[in-house]
């Protein structure tokens, strides 16, 4: 992610969930420029602003060895200037006109948004298009290794001086193979973020930042005929560039458990169970992600039954998929109480894990999880803005299923499970085949799991 | 190329390329004017009282099919009776342990088979009761939402795991160098005699000794219908909304009244600088601060302009400074954070190890700096980037219902939010400067910074920034936890 900003806000917010009981629809409208950028257009006056929200359809998957993190470099490069907006003047020149924006990278994908008052929505396409269509006229060095520092920084912050920080990494490393696309991290190495050149940026540019590996969605107090008059106006005069191919899935299986024991400036020992899974948006990703509320959303959830509430071996517990476009990981996460011993923690992990690939789960449970699913998806859609919002949400649609509207089909993929279908993914993917990993306070080896199985 | 063809675009008749909608034509050279500002328009606030005098109010928008709805009781941590910190937040923390012959884990299962995501929290200054619901299971809902506000059992079963739970918390905030900032800060700014030198949460110490008595002497105290208001937002008629609230909440019995205000603290004198080691640590957590003033100061949209110039956006001094400029952070910022009596003004950047005795002289370079009028550029920016979006505070039912919140904590009045925007836009260099002598005085300072003292304890030490002293986790955070 580009920034963190620090704001000293009042805890009075509340946060929750909600239900939807009807068909989810988000109208929209979708086109495509004649140079192969995909827009997508929303209308939302419910409040005088609007928002400009940027797909380009590469992440560090696309990185080559000895470049990692080159991805979220550029990302960060994005911001810079670009021929017609000098160096600092896309943040001034936002801000100016009371707008705000962030960018993020993941292993897919990277996108940026422009949240601006409704008046100042030619801006926003302006500076968007102009590092689009300009950015490598007035790119320099000195530029990329501003960049760089605060790159360096970022991952000293989110990473090396976070307690389990690097925990992430050492997944990732150990479930992919060496040539997996998700072997590496976005963040990168220190060593690689040394490395990339001027030309590594040029390359990359030109090769995944064209207008037909992108998608826009314009949404708020817009009317569509103005912003796609606006978006042929800033986008169109933009060359198109060579096809990108995407990338295919590639899911993994491993021939049998893996472990590793990490130490850390921590207090309390945290247990990772990894199993590699299938692609996002794939069939078995709902009935997936039930199983992770199954077992781990809610005090009467197996794991944080068993492990926080009735036996308080444990201090938290998540179980859920982390899914990309080419594969995904189902991932567990104990946190021991203090001096407990993360043996103790996998025992029962792994009955309970049993437990769900012998039977099925109540039907009480699984309407937990879907209503709480259900409610969180229409809360975020009462944003329009920012990350996860509706536009968001339509530009994360359209990039994995070609979709934008995919709103009501998610939440049909959700209402169609049965008990069953959680029963059969525990049986298929949460198998022998793992990684374990325990991370324990420096010099507490013995609370971790052996090395090898006994 | 790209150059080549607009000049070339350029000799063609605008009027063409114009009507034709072709691109090619746009001009750059300018950025685009934005067109006249649209006005924000807040909906009307509905106010009413139930029959045993409790305020409700409410704010309709129908977007989406659900409701937040807040009970708000003004008590929060500031009202712990010492030596009982953290007495607000863990009563708070087992509303939901028990409540109305249902016991932590049925209620659990009633409230998300519903979708409800119901909530309990302390802040300084109010205890919380929040719940998000679809509409159509609000009906449903409200009775629990009501058991577990006015009815808690407090079971000394569930307390005791919830205990060892915060407790267990704390152990790991002792390994999280922001944690240990974040308490370090609070404690050098007020010292251990004022409430606000202590976590709202409580330490090990206040903690462990709490009692089932205590959680129900503040709940009978402060949880009471003259001390509360009930907001609800979101998807609802007002006219069919009111007899259901009517039934969950009519029957509290009446009574209650404000707190008592804790003391204002006192301001710093002097600068004073703590160390705390965290061997190897790869960055710095510099935490600056002092008292700040209260939420209704006259001050505020001053204040949040020009600490939004200061260290409240991007292009901010600090965050360019640090980040922009030097690349020894990630991010660096400041903001005012207000209560009901006083507040605090924070200053904040984690930077890499070896930069940390120059990121302190940019610090202080910045901070005094803003007793010099801003350029015309700078406080337009500001101004602008604070006001011109402030619709989006108001986008969800639950942010609607955190800025009523914010009205009835600390009795503005209600239309603060229409004349905000207004304010803040005619808000003068000359106000700026004023505000920030008085309210960011670089001689009365406490400066805090976790990192690795074999590192930066020289190049800090040199800087002479004030009264220099290394402390251990224990000396800020107090003994650790017994568990066993």
């Amino acid at each position: 992610m580009r920034r963190v900003l620090l704001a000293v806000l009042l805890s009075t917010a509340v946060s929750g969930a909600a239900f939807a009981a009807e068909r989810l629809e988000v109208p929209y409208e979708m086109f495509r420029l004649k140079n192969g950028l995909t827009v997508i257009v929303h209308e939302d006056h419910s409040a005088p602003l609007a928002t400009v929200n940027t797909w380009y359809h590469v992440g560090s998957a696309r990185e080559t060895p000895g470049r990692t993190g080159f991805a979220h470099l550029f990302e960060h490069i994005m911001f810079n200037g670009s021929k017609n907006v000098p160096e600092g003047a896309f943040d001034q020149w936002l801000e100016a006109v009371g707008g705000n924006n962030n960018g993020s990278t993941t292993q897919d994908r990277t996108n940026y948004w422009e949240d601006i008052p409704a008046n100042a929505l030619e801006t926003a396409l302006f500076l968007e298009s102009d590092r689009m269509a300009y950015l490598l006229d007035t790119m320099s060095m000195a530029r990329v290794n501003q960049q760089r520092d605060v790159v360096k920084n970022e991952r000293r912050q989110s990473y090396e001086n976070r307690p389990y920080g690097m925990a992430s990494i050492l997944l990732s490393e150990a479930i992919y193979p060496a040539d997996h696309p998700y072997h590496w991290p976005t963040i990168g190495s220190m060593e690689d973020l040394g490395a990339a050149t001027h030309e590594d940026v040029a390359n990359f540019f030109k090769r995944y930042y064209g207008p037909g590996n992108t998608s826009v969605v314009i949404a708020g107090d817009v009317d569509t005929k103005t912003a796609r008059a606006l978006a042929e106006k800033w986008f169109g005069e933009i060359p198109a560039a060579a096809p990108v191919e995407p990338l295919a899935p590639r899911t993994v299986v491993l021939p049998g458990e893996k472990r590793l024991v990490f130490e850390d400036k921590v207090e309390l020992p945290r247990l990772y169970i990894s199993w590699p899974g299938p692609p996002a948006y794939s069939a078995s990703e709902a009935a997936l992600n039930a199983l992770g509320g199954v077992l781990a959303t809610g005090k009467n959830s197996r794991l944080y039954k068993r492990l926080v509430y009735d036996l308080q071996i444990a201090q938290d517990v998540t179980a859920g998929l982390d899914a990309g476009a080419l594969s995904s990981t189902f991932d567990i996460i104990v946190t021991a109480k203090a001096g407990r011993s993360l043996e103790e923690i996998r025992k029962v992990v792994d009955e309970e894990v049993a437990h769900l690939t012998e039977k099925p789960p109540s039907q009480r449970e699984l309407d937990r999880f879907r209503n709480d699913y259900e409610a969180k998806l229409l809360v975020r859609l009462e944003k329009v803005g920012g990350f996860g919002g509706k536009a968001d949400q339509l530009n994360q649609y359209f990039t994995y299923t070609g979709n934008p509207g995919y709103f009501e089909s998610d939440l049909a993929r959700y209402r169609a499970l049965s008990p069953a279908d959680v029963h059969a993914v525990a049986f298929r993917y949460l198998g022998p085949g793992r990684v374990i990993l325990s991370i324990v306070p420096e010099g507490k080896r013995n609370l971790a799991l052996a090395e090898v199985a006994k | 190329m790209n150059r080549i063809r607009l000049h070339a675009t350029a000799f063609l008749a605008g009027t063409l390329l114009l009507a034709s909608g072709n691109a090619g034509a746009v001009d750059r050279t300018v950025p685009p004017v934005p067109g006249p500002v649209r006005p924000l328009k807040l909906p009307p606030v509905k106010r009413v009282a139930l029959s045993n005098g409790l305020p409700v109010l409410i704010v309709e928008s129908h977007e989406v099919p659900i409701v937040t709805l807040v009970l708000l009781i003004k008590s929060g941590a500031a009202e712990d009776p010492l030596p009982k910190i953290g007495l607000a937040a863990l009563t708070a923390g087992m509303l939901d342990e028990g409540a109305g012959g249902k016991n932590s884990l049925a209620l659990d299962d009633a409230l998300s088979y519903l979708g409800a995501d119901l909530k309990a929290a302390a802040t300084w200054d109010g205890s919380i009761v929040d719940m998000e619901v679809p509409v159509a299971r609000l009906e449903a809902a409200l009775p629990l939402m009501a058991d577990v506000a006015l009815r808690p059992d407090f079971p000394a079963k569930e307390l005791e795991r919830v205990r060892r739970d915060e407790l267990t918390g704390i152990l790991e905030a002792r390994s999280e160098p922001r944690q240990i900032a974040s308490w370090g800060l609070s404690r050098a700014i007020f010292g251990k005699g004022h409430r606000y030198g202590s976590p709202a949460d409580g330490d090990a110490t206040s903690l462990a000794a709490l009692s089932v008595a205590d959680l129900r002497s503040f709940h009978e105290k402060h949880y009471r219908p003259a001390n509360a208001t009930l907001i609800v937002t979101g998807d609802v008629q007002g006219a069919q909304l009111v007899p259901l609230l009517e039934k969950a909440f009519g029957s509290w019995a009446a009574g209650g009244g404000a707190p008592a205000p804790v003391p204002a603290p006192a301001q710093l004198k002097g600068r004073k600088l703590w160390l705390v080691d965290k061997p190897g640590a790869a960055q710095s957590v510099i935490r600056i601060g002092r008292v700040g003033p209260d939420r209704r100061t006259s001050d505020y949209e001053v204040l949040e302009v020009m600490n939004t110039l200061l260290g409240g956006s991007f292009t901010s001094r600090l965050n360019n400074n640090l980040r922009e400029q030097h690349g020894w952070a990630y991010g660096a910022g400041s903001g005012f954070d207000y209560r009901r009596t006083g507040g605090v003004f924070l200053a904040a950047a984690d930077v890499q190890s070896k930069s940390t005795g120059e990121a302190m002289v940019e610090f202080m370079k910045e901070l005094e700096r803003m007793k010099t009028p801003p350029t015309p550029k700078e406080i337009e920016r500001a101004r602008n980037f604070l006001a011109l979006r402030f619709a989006e505070q108001f986008e969800t039912s639950r942010q609607m219902a955190a800025k009523l919140a914010e009205i009835v904590l600390y009795d503005l009045p209600i239309d603060t939010f229409d004349s905000f925007v207004p304010k803040a836009l005619a808000v003068s260099s000359d106000q700026m400067v004023r505000a920030a002598r008085a309210q960011i005085d670089t001689g009365n300072l406490a400066i805090v910074i976790v990192g690795d003292r074999a590192t930066i304890e020289k190049p800090l030490q040199a800087l002479k920034l004030g009264t220099f002293q290394v402390l251990s986790v224990d000396d800020v955070m107090g003994p650790a936890p017994k568990l066993e």
